[in-house]
């Protein structure tokens, strides 16, 4: 009877602290992989190949963080989310880190209780139109059928903009990116819109993309970002700073080429730091000294990861633009390893 | 003498709650309860304190804020500065209107195919079973996706309308647009409208109401009980000289004479729809979700209704139809007015459930993008309050008022129907 209740009074505790926090950091090193939310798949970001292997910008995040922490870029399981779901997942503790393309906003950041580490992609909301219909500006689609993905900001964006240029349309809501195709392309929708990258992705998988323009329209801003929940700060510190890892080693000329003889040591004491053969960042973050140099390894810098997945060398096609680097005038900017 | 022993007082001990098999069924339903409520108690308080971990405690001050979205079927007024409670209730018509409709046509072809399928003409019965077994045993989800896919891929886009010599046409005398974003009919309009009542000011429930719509019903509820009228008269007339006037002319003056004059009085006449930029202007615009979701939720729960027809009409003993045969009726009439009326009493019951599944089914909406309540309240608004615990709470509740109202009504008719037994 008496040890009953005793195990009884521990299950609750348990749960109770379990639910509370163990630290996100442990949970993932005991575990041995990293639980990443991604797209159902779009083209660039996030999308299986035809092994199943997962590739894509968003993609090489996931795969970076779980280097760093594990020092193995497949130890990552990925899983696929909605627009809709995502945000359940990651509160809930199913993923450990969110890399879907998610744009960063005030009510997301502060009463959705997330935190965004930063941002990896500088996006805003774009339209595309079949040519044949000769839009030019997104100003003239008073009536117009438009396609939306749902549980994203873009429907908000969508409604502001058409209330305040004081036109009508009619939101055709769609669940997943593959569906929004489907009825784009069969003339269910006059519009497809949603974030300008994401659009060039969709279109890039078209069979005949020059039939499609993206309007130079560009709604909103859309800072996109990985995130994690909020309250495990040291958690928080080890994703931030493995993209800023990123993003400093390509501002410091560092890549998956170089990097080998780099690591053994430079004149240069910041690439020494960040790579690990001077000073003690890793051990501040709970992870081993060459964190830095396994999470450039997994698939490069961030100039690699860009042109790798999205940039003007692939079908994507995506120009550096916002998302250059601050020395090019751009606004990827790292904060110093120090 | 005679000696009376009193019984023995009963004295109650408290081992009797567990060895006396009197208070021992007490004793076990006393404890169940107590750890029913426990496990529950414990449920909620854990859901609280992991909430309040979270920093999300449960509260529903979301539901006063701008919703920020718009909603393209819309029964009531709305606009994306509308709150999102009034979002819900947007989705909540939706599914409403989705779920009569379907409703209806389940059981008009249901009863259909049920009849059909125990016809003595082998095709037709055959042809019947092929049905009920296809939409029976494939799950509603992909009859949903597939009604849409059909929808969007074999009907023309709005633009095959444009142009000199168009690729399709309107249909009926250039008065429907089917098109693969749904029909396009006319609508009915009133050049001497009445205008609207406004009701609830500018709150979240406010509606309006037509006065047009109002007299219309008003003129046709005192024409219907002229009629009532003049067929009570025709039955007196009937019961004492044994002869029936005829009413038909009378009833059928009485029933257009007064509307039409309605009618013209208001202005009556139809707005067409007209292609006009992008799509179809004017008229009533069927979404091609709303058609896809009404047709597939039919076709799959007339499939389950067909069955419980069929057999309800078996279990009719096949002596009433012999009698009726034996008394000259016609085999329709004997459907009609001798089996249909007994099968009813066995069909009523399992048909309650199958317009809750059909209710129910309808949150699949989201899936050809029908903006229903799962759509609203279940999915935008959800997403970007992210309050998930108290949305779903609300849904939960809002089908569960729905399909109570559902059996309460059916229960209702099915006391009517049911054999008075002594």
């Amino acid at each position: 009877m008496k040890k009953s209740v005793v195990f009884g009074a521990l299950t609750v505790a348990g749960l109770a602290a379990g639910a509370a926090a163990a630290g996100t950091l442990d949970d993932v090193k005991a575990r041995g992989k990293l639980n990443c939310g991604v797209t159902t798949g779009l083209v660039g970001f996030a999308a299986p190949d035809a092994n199943g292997e997962w590739l894509g910008f968003d993609v090489g995040i996931c795969r970076a963080v779980a280097a760093a922490v594990l020092g193995d870029p497949k130890a990552v399981e990925f899983v696929p989310t909605t627009g809709k779901t995502r945000f359940t997942a990651l509160a809930s503790g199913e993923i450990d880190l969110l890399a879907r393309n998610t744009t960063w906003t005030f009510s997301r950041d502060v009463d959705l209780k997330f935190t965004f580490v930063g941002v990896n992609y500088y996006d805003g909301q774009g339209f595309m139109v079949p040519k044949e219909l000769g839009v030019s500006s997104a100003k003239e689609l008073d009536g117009a059928t438009v396609c939306i993905q749902t549980g994203t900001t873009t429907e908000l964006n969508l409604a502001d903009f058409f209330r305040s240029n004081n036109i009508s349309y009619e939101p055709v809501p769609i669940e997943t990116n593959a569906e929004a195709q489907q009825q784009y392309l069969a003339g269910a929708c006059d519009v497809y819109t949603t974030d300008a990258s994401g659009l060039a992705a969709t279109r890039a998988t078209f069979e005949d993309p020059s039939a499609h323009v993206l309007l130079p329209e560009i709604i909103s801003k859309e800072p996109l970002g990985p995130l994690v929940r909020h309250g495990d700060d040291n958690w928080g510190d080890v994703v931030r700073w493995s993209l800023n890892a990123l993003v400093t080693a390509e501002e410091l000329g560092v890549t998956s080429a170089n990097i080998g003889e780099m690591a053994a040591g430079t004149n240069n004491p910041e690439i020494n730091r960040l790579l690990g053969s001077e000073g003690s960042l890793g051990e501040m973050l709970g992870l081993d000294a060459g964190w830095a140099k396994n999470a450039i390894m997994a698939g490069g810098n961030y100039g690699e990861l860009f042109e790798g997945n999205i940039g003007e060398s692939t079908p994507i096609g995506l120009a550096r633009g916002l998302n250059a680097q601050w020395t090019d005038g751009g606004l990827i900017y790292s904060p110093p390893f120090r | 003498m005679t000696t009376l022993t009193d019984p023995p007082k009963a004295s109650f001990r408290l081992s009797m709650l567990i060895y006396d098999t009197r208070y021992r069924s007490l004793t076990i339903q006393a404890v169940a309860m107590i750890g029913f409520m426990l496990f529950a108690a414990w449920l909620i308080n854990n859901t609280m304190t992991n909430l309040e971990t979270l920093g999300k405690t449960p509260q529903f001050g979301f539901l006063l804020e701008p919703a920020g979205y718009d909603i393209n079927q819309r029964l009531l007024d709305y606009n994306s500065q509308d709150t999102h409670m009034r979002a819900s209730l947007l989705g909540l018509l939706n599914t409403l209107l989705v779920a009569v409709m379907g409703c209806i046509t389940a059981t008009i072809i249901g009863v259909l195919v049920g009849v059909l399928r125990l016809s003595k003409n082998w095709i037709v019965a055959k042809i019947m079973t092929v049905y009920v077994e296809m939409f029976r045993n494939v799950p509603v989800l992909l009859w949903i996706v597939l009604a849409m896919a059909i929808l969007i891929e074999s009907l023309p886009a709005p633009r095959a309308f444009r142009g000199e010599n168009p690729e399709a046409t309107m249909n009926l005398f250039d008065t429907v647009a089917v098109t693969n974003r749904g029909i396009y009919v006319p609508e009915p309009l009133f050049s001497n409208s009445l205008g609207n009542i406004h009701l609830l000011g500018q709150s979240s429930l406010r509606f309006d109401v037509s006065v047009d719509l109002m007299a219309f019903l008003i003129v046709l509820g005192l024409s219907i009980f002229g009629i009532t009228k003049v067929n009570a008269r025709a039955k007196h007339i009937q019961e004492t000289t044994g002869e029936r006037p005829k009413t038909i002319w009378v009833n059928l003056g009485l029933f257009f004479v007064p509307t039409g004059i309605l009618m013209a009085l208001l202005g009556f006449h139809l707005g067409y729809p007209e292609l006009k930029g992008f799509n179809f202007k004017g008229g009533t615009h069927m979404r091609n979700s709303l058609i896809a979701l009404w047709l597939a939720l039919s076709l799959y729960t007339a499939a389950f209704i067909a069955e419980i027809v069929r057999g309800g009409i078996l279990a009719v003993s096949h002596g009433q139809t012999e009698a009726a045969e034996a008394l000259g009726m016609r085999s329709g009439r004997t459907m009609r007015l001798v089996i249909l009326p007994q099968a009813l009493r066995v069909i009523i019951p399992p048909m309650i459930s199958n317009y809750l599944n059909l209710t129910k089914n309808s949150s699949l909406a989201i899936a050809v993008g029908y903006m229903d309540i799962t759509g609203t309240l279940g999915g935008i608004t959800m997403n970007q309050t992210g309050r998930e615990l108290e949305t779903v709470l609300m849904l939960m509740l809002c089908y569960l008022v729905i399909s109570l109202s559902i059996s309460m009504v059916m229960n209702w008719y099915n006391n009517r129907v049911k054999l008075v037994e002594r």
